[in-house]
């Protein structure tokens, strides 16, 4: 990844708007709420639509990963003046090989999540495909932490 | 296409009373699997799917859906009509499949959704 986005990750200005919210294992009757509540609030801020729906896909397929393969978790947004940042942290079990979870159809969602419609292994592309910047940290057993950058312009 | 005429020609039913049917259907898309939906970011469509969970429903606030046909004679329950109706999304249930569903519109004219 280039420096200047590497940055961008860790930028020592302070956001203007933070936005944090927890993600309960397993709680699909509100996972997503946090990905519709950051999206009103940039719509509201003027953020253009085309740019609005690829934040709330990166956000809700990230949302939806925490509560479906996770112990729980949380997703903060930082809001700057030209770029979201939003990091998604849980609390295990981790992602042992995360070049497999990156491969469009891999999958290793339990029946349950399936049973919901989740578990088509395009969770992980589908952040990718619509962020600027896409960073994963985990491994076996631990917790996994996974951001991604996207600019409003 | 309007709705209308696609509720005519799947013989289909409304769920919430309070949405309007003659609005213009431009493209269609259809899958069990909600990340595949969420591959339709580029224009607002019609989604024709078997979810009937209240995540399908939570989709439009994520991309642009314009009404929500449930197949194979699937209803939501009532908390996932009244999500849509909240939404102003209409929600529509046929008891055809959603290969015969989807075959209908295609040869209708219907094109598929951009992706």
């Amino acid at each position: 990844m280039e420096n200047a986005l590497k940055e961008c990750f860790s930028r020592a200005q302070e956001a203007e708007v933070t936005l944090e919210f927890d993600i309960p294992e397993k709680d699909f009757n509100n996972a997503g709420k946090g990905s519709s509540e950051v999206k009103n609030l940039l719509k509201r801020l003027g953020v253009e639509s085309d740019i609005l729906r690829r934040i709330a896909v990166a956000s809700y397929e990230a949302e939806i990963n925490v509560a479906a393969h996770s112990k729980g978790g949380k997703m903060m947004s930082l809001i700057y003046d030209d770029m979201i940042h939003i990091k998604f942290e849980d609390m295990g079990p981790g992602i042992g090989d995360i070049a497999q979870a990156m491969i469009p159809g891999y999958s290793t969602a339990d029946d349950l999540v399936r049973e919901l419609g989740f578990g088509a292994g395009l969770g992980l592309p589908n952040i990718q495909r619509n962020s600027d910047a896409l960073h994963i940290s985990s491994e076996a057993g631990e917790s996994t932490l996974v951001e991604f950058l996207i600019f409003f312009t | 296409m309007t709705l209308r005429e696609i509720i005519a020609l799947l013989e289909a039913e409304v769920l919430n009373a309070e949405v309007d049917i003659d609005c213009k259907v431009p493209c269609a898309f259809a899958s069990d699997l909600i990340s595949d939906i969420l591959m339709c970011t580029k224009e607002p469509t019609m989604l024709l799917t078997g979810i009937t969970n209240n995540q399908v429903v939570r989709l439009s606030d994520m991309i642009d859906l314009i009404a929500i046909i449930f197949v194979r004679g699937k209803r939501p329950l009532q908390d996932v009509i009244e999500m849509a109706e909240e939404r102003g999304l209409p929600i529509i249930t046929t008891k055809m499949t959603l290969y015969r569903s989807s075959g209908l519109l295609f040869n209708a004219g219907l094109r598929s959704c951009k992706i």
